[in-house]
């Protein structure tokens, strides 16, 4: 498997990223860790005359924790993200989720802005950011600008996101209470049958908040409101957990694969949620 | 036709400089450029760790990465990991207990697994099986593959302690 | 000789690192260092490299080729079509199955990925390029992807063979129809069938998968103009029988052909194939007068060298009342793709499928199997099993199931009352074979009783309880398997891969300073030949097993040889071999008893040397032996020592064993978690214990990946859905097991040193026990059937269909 030609640029800074998408318009594509390009690029899936490489470019790799605050540059990667101990403790679930991508090595090159930006409905972050209510900034050749990651995806590998914009930052109000990151997958490497991220408070003992999102189970990560407040101001008891799996198998919409047919695939939701709320709640 | 780049690499300790075509993908810089040919191709598509290379201190899969990503990068390979008066601790413990089969995937098997002993000197079993789970084997079943790793890793330990 | 004098008989047998050892393996030092010798690691001065256009149809005209552009691009030196292989008449190939293949599509494709052109270029950048600009039109044709559809169809799919009323293997009855095969009475075992107490009945289908070892298939062809000399480095595992072939389809004579097999990063059958990537890379080189080297990628590993399976199982098996079997029914329906091209001995179109009367003792039997052409890529080999033994040990360890079910009685009981008994060996099988050496009870009570079987059975039902009740959402299985293996093909006189007798052989020569090298005709995969079989002539020759080079794969050098596949090179190989050895043992005892003054007949063998009878003192070792073969003119003896075997096998070696699996199943996401998988092995004299049980955990894991989710699918247009390692399953060290293996030694009677053979057990005996465990969990819930590979999906999908979900 070889990739056909193309020119290649490493620039130093942002302003050398967005001249070269000024420049090349949609023939040039932005990569970081290239895991979901270069074997695209390999198969000759993908055409990329210009391919530029971002790895050069300062102020993208850092994670900063503060003022409530969390700020993930677009840089990091899923090993980065597993290894940061301030991360561990503040927002545990990206840790969980993140040891459920891919395998060591891929983990060490795939980024989150990569798996955040690149819209494929397989991949874990976008689901798991929309849980966690992320912002993400936007940089272009107009400037900068914010998007919610409720609001970025609108369908397979189409994004918020203009072709001559960079995604640069993840940011993220430190997350409170218990949480769950809950895969199912054939094997290590492979991507979800079906995933829920969940994000749970609780006063006394009912739920004070929920937030709930799944991954691979329609054209674009599924954050449901409705399952999330219907946990609310209940104890999170076995009719809570049925109402809100039932706002989501409403919501979610996955089609048959070599992961199995629909139907599978939306009882197998349903049970990836209920442990996904359960265990969240455990830890609320 | 793109233009060439210019590629600079230290490959187990040695520099290389050449141009390069920017398709040119890091695995056959390695296998056909400067003939170092432990790493393989197994599945093209970084499933299965045949190619596996540590580069600036991770290990990745160098099948997928392309050579201007790499370059500028330290790159060791199992030849850079031990000679054959001095084998690496890993290299020793995957003949002790018969953690290879036929060989394909032992070089990217062993290159990882250093890594994974360095950057945690005791792991579980768990954790072994957890971090080599990017390295397929065909062959082996794994079973042999955890426990040459566990006992290097009790091996590489106590030499530290008896060297502390 | 002093030193020796002191050491104890003990301390020589030790030394010599000989059979029963647990010997370290010598081939490891260069894998490990990095520094094996693969097929791409093979590099020529002026080295071209070869590409191919595949077929994105299943089924298709091809109108034209227009290989203009491809010709066009800097460095590209040639692009083959079929057009410019037919004068050489080498468009098509014959198969291992007698029926013939194209090379390059000759006027049509007939399953996807299939080879269209060869584009030979500078580097493999540029061929690869090159095979972009290679434009082909196509006008698509319908597509059968099944079987049964096949055998309806009017469409014809091989028309070159139209007309054509009779194949290599007898009468075809239809167009898209290759061959029925048939052993056994079936009169009398309908009439069994008809007057029994209880009949069971299942149809199963045993999913097509592909062996998919680490490397994939290439090879390096350097046709020397200047010498006339062609040598073919390859991914082989029989490499005379490719010099052979190469020989007969190029006409080059057979001295003037080297075919080098060099190391092989896994084969499990893939490689016992000639593909046409082999062929084509010849004929470039015989046309550029460079090498040429051709590696496929792993998506056209997948999509187009050889499968293993597909066979669609219809079965009957009746019984007494209380559990006696009676007899046997067999019908397969078998999809070998768009050419038969099976690695099977000529005379066994579905290899040794008639074994598929098992471990039982069953009076009559019958099986008829009838092969069809699909839309499919060619295979049919023997995936880490002895020819279709795989097939034959799921049927009849799932058929044993059904009845058990049907009997209401438990499956390990039913089992040891059919077993052959210990004292009916040698045991001649309903279908035709002669079973060597048994001890099934002993083996299968061990089995039970380390797994404390009948405490697993009580907590299983406790199990149920629960679910029943509500408690638990997760139901165990335990599977189970017995299985007999019929390996190390074969005796002359019945086997044969294209009229080369399966015997094997070994060459000895022995150095004056008492080291040696033996050269074979097999070729280690990762078998740990250059280790195993220098432990065998240790034994045998008194020569330290690390005073021995043991070389294979060159066939300028070693004698010839079937190969290696199907288990048989211990069986064969290992038995020439010790014959070999004997030989040269022969030899030695005459000019020991020459040194020490005796009679040949006053001296004998002791470990590592030659003693005179009755006094221990008076000895000559082999290393002096060998010096003096070389420095003494002994009267009447020739000079040297040296011998060759060539072994007929008197018949197949029949290894077995008893496997348990203890599985948990999540009901309600289909995910089966392996808690306990114990094998014990009988694979008769054990030669390196480390050895075999890194055969068995590597067959185990191959196993599990079959019955739970290997497989290569196609869609209804003829698609391969599963061509990349995300869809097809090779599972990680996350996903295995830890193994506990036992064993038990009954030896093959005719085998020179006992031996069975053990590679492929594992995965004969693994697939039954994994999917049994699968199905056992639903037992009590009323299943008595599901088809692999039990994947999340199937497994959910099962429970679903017994209404296990509320």
């Amino acid at each position: 498997m070889i990739p056909a030609a193309f020119d290649y640029y490493r620039p130093k800074d942002m302003a050398g990223v967005l001249a070269l998408l000024q420049e090349h318009g949609d023939d040039a594509r932005v990569m970081a860790g290239g895991h979901s390009l270069i074997p695209m690029m390999k198969l000759r899936m993908a055409e990329v005359p210009h391919l530029i490489d971002l790895q050069d470019v300062p102020g993208m790799s850092e994670i900063s924790i503060g003022d409530g605050k969390i700020r993930i540059g677009a840089l990091v990667t899923q090993h980065d993200i597993i290894a940061h101990e301030g991360l561990a403790q503040s927002a545990p679930i990206l840790r969980e989720a993140a040891m459920q991508i891919a395998d060591p090595q891929v983990r060490y090159m795939g980024t989150v802005g990569g798996n955040l930006a690149n819209g494929d409905p397989g991949n874990d972050m976008p689901g798991l950011m929309q849980c966690l209510d992320a912002q993400f900034t936007l940089v272009g050749a107009d400037g900068e600008r914010s998007v919610a990651a409720r609001e970025f995806y609108e369908a397979a590998y189409m994004t918020a996101r203009a072709d001559d914009e960079v995604l640069t930052e993840i940011t993220l109000a430190t997350p409170n209470g218990g949480y769950a990151y809950e895969k199912q997958k054939r094997k290590i490497g492979d991507y979800a049958t079906a995933a829920a991220a969940v994000q749970i408070t609780r006063d006394g003992s009912r739920c004070a908040s929920a937030s709930i999102a799944m991954t691979n189970l329609s054209d674009v990560p599924v954050w449901s409101q409705s399952a999330g407040s219907a946990l609310v101001d209940t104890e999170v008891g076995s009719d809570a957990i049925k109402a809100a799996v039932a706002y989501m198998l409403d919501e979610i919409d996955p089609t048959e694969d070599n992961r199995g047919p629909v139907a599978f695939k939306r009882h197998v939701a349903g049970a990836i949620l209920t442990r996904a709320i359960q265990r969240a709640w455990s830890r609320a | 036709m793109p233009e060439k780049l210019h590629i600079k690499l230290n490959v187990n300790g040695k520099s290389e400089e050449f141009l390069a075509e920017p398709r040119e993908l890091l695995i056959h810089t390695l296998r056909e450029r400067l003939r170092v040919t432990g790493p393989h191709i197994g599945c093209d598509s970084s499933h299965c760790g045949a190619c596996t290379v540590t580069l600036n201190g991770k290990s990745v899969k160098s099948c997928t990465m392309f050579i201007g990503q790499a370059n500028g990068a330290e790159i060791t390979t199992i030849e850079g990991l031990g000679t054959p008066d001095a084998l690496h601790v890993l290299q020793e413990s995957f003949r002790e207990h018969h953690g290879l089969q036929c060989g394909f995937c032992t070089p990217g098997m062993i290159t990882r697994a250093a890594k994974l002993l360095e950057e945690n000197p005791s792991p579980s079993e768990e954790e072994v099986r957890f971090g080599m789970a990017g390295n397929i084997c065909r062959c082996t079943g794994y079973q042999n593959i955890v426990k040459s790793i566990l006992a290097a890793a009790s091996e590489m330990n106590a030499a530290k302690e008896a060297a502390e | 000789m002093k030193d020796d004098v002191e050491l104890t008989r003990e301390d020589r047998v030790a030394n010599l690192k000989g059979m029963g050892c647990a010997r370290k393996r010598v081939e490891d030092a260069r894998f490990t260092q990095g520094k094996g010798n693969y097929i791409d690691d093979i590099n020529l001065p002026g080295m071209l490299h070869g590409d191919f256009v595949r077929s994105p149809y299943a089924h298709a005209k091809v109108l034209s080729i227009n290989t203009e552009a491809a010709m066009a691009l800097d460095g590209v030196i040639a692009v083959l079509t079929a057009k410019d292989l037919e004068p050489l008449s080498l468009h098509w190939m014959p198969t291992l199955a007698g029926d013939k293949q194209m090379v390059l599509a000759d006027g049509k494709v007939l399953f996807q990925g299939q080879e269209v052109a060869f584009v030979v270029a500078t580097d493999r950048y540029i061929a690869a390029d090159a095979v972009e600009l290679v434009e082909v039109e196509y006008e698509d044709l319908p597509v059968i992807t099944d079987p049964f559809e096949a055998l309806k169809s009017d469409i014809v799919l091989r028309e070159d063979l139209a007309g054509q009323t009779s194949g290599a293997h007898g009468p075809r009855k239809h167009h898209n129809h290759i061959f029925t095969w048939e052993v056994g009475d079936e009169e009398a075992t309908n009439q069994v069938m008809d007057e029994a107490e209880v009949v069971a009945e299942e149809t199963m289908y045993y999913h097509r998968t592909h062996p998919c070892p680490l490397e994939t298939c290439g090879s390096v062809a350097s046709m020397d103009k200047v010498n006339g000399k062609l040598t073919v480095y390859g991914t082989f595992q029989a490499p005379h029988v490719v010099r052979t072939v190469a020989s007969l389809l190029s006409g080059i004579e057979e001295h003037n052909i080297r075919v080098i097999s060099p190391d092989i990063g896994g084969g499990f059958g893939n490689k016992v194939g000639v593909y046409p990537g082999y062929v084509c890379s010849i004929v470039a080189s015989i046309v550029t007068g460079v090498p040429v080297k051709w590696v496929e990628d792993r998506m056209e590993n997948l999509m187009s060298t050889a499968f293993a399976r597909d066979y669609w199982m219809k079965g009957r098996i009746s019984a007494t009342k209380d559990g006696k079997i009676t007899g046997l029914h067999c019908h397969v329906t078998a999809d070998h793709g768009a050419f038969d091209a099976c690695a099977d001995p000529t005379k066994f179109p579905a290899g040794f499928m008639s074994v598929c009367t098992g471990s039982y003792d069953i009076p009559v039997a019958y099986l008829g199997v009838d092969g069809v052409y699909t839309n499919k890529a060619p295979g049919g080999v023997s995936y880490r099993c002895s020819f279709r033994v795989t097939e034959a040990v799921y049927f009849i360890e799932r058929m044993i199931e059904v009845l058990a079910i049907e009997l209401n009685m438990d499956a390990a009981e039913l089992r040891r009352i059919n077993f052959i008994g210990k004292d009916q060996f040698p045991y001649q099988s309903a279908l035709g074979w002669e079973y060597d050496s048994g001890d099934y009870h002993t083996a299968w009570d061990k089995a039970l009783k380390a797994v404390d079987y009948e405490g697993l059975r009580r907590e299983q039902s406790e199990r149920v309880t629960a679910f029943k009740q509500g408690e638990t959402r997760s139901l165990m299985g335990i599977g189970l398997a017995f299985f007999t293996e019929i390996v190390g093909a074969g005796p002359v006189k019945n086997c044969d891969i294209l009229g080369m007798g399966m015997f094997d052989s070994c060459e000895i020569r022995i150095h004056p300073t008492g080291s040696a090298i033996a050269r074979l005709g097999t070729i280690s995969q990762g078998q740990g030949h250059a280790t195993t079989f220098a432990q065998i002539l240790a034994s045998e020759i008194g020569i330290p097993a690390d005073s021995i080079t043991i070389e294979e794969g060159d066939t300028d050098t070693a004698p010839y040889g079937l190969g290696t596949y199907g288990s048989r090179s211990t069986p064969v190989a290992g038995a020439a071999t010790a014959m070999a050895g004997r030989k040269i043992r022969a030899k030695a005892q005459m000019i020991a008893a020459y040194l020490l003054e005796v009679h040949d007949d006053d001296v004998e063998f002791d470990v590592d040397r030659f003693v005179v009878k009755g006094a221990p003192e008076r000895f000559k070792t082999m290393a002096e032996v060998a010096y003096a073969a070389y420095n003494q003119a002994i009267p009447g003896i020739e000079p040297g020592l040296e011998a060759v075997s060539y072994y007929d096998p008197p018949n197949m070696t029949y290894p077995f064993g008893a496997y348990v699996c203890v599985m948990d199943i999540d009901v309600d996401t289909g995910v089966p978690t392996i808690r306990r998988f114990y094998a014990l092995d009988d694979c008769g004299t054990r030669i390196n214990p480390m050895v075999i049980e890194g055969q068995i955990h590597g067959g185990l894991t191959e196993a599990l990946a079959v019955a739970l989710g290997q497989e290569i699918a196609y869609d209804d247009m003829g698609n391969v859905k599963t061509g990349t390692l995300m869809d097809f399953f090779l599972p990680t060290a996350w996903e295995v097991p830890n193994y506990e293996t036992d064993h038990t030694v009954t030896p093959s009677p005719h085998h020179p040193i006992g031996a069975k053979g053990v590679g492929e057990s594992p995965h004969v005996g693994g697939v039954p026990c994994f999917s049994n465990a699968v199905m056992d969990a639903f037992r009590a819930f009323g299943l008595r059937h599901s088809n692999m590979p039990h994947d999340h999906w199937r497994i959910w999908q099962t429970a679903q269909d017994l209404g296990l979900h509320k």
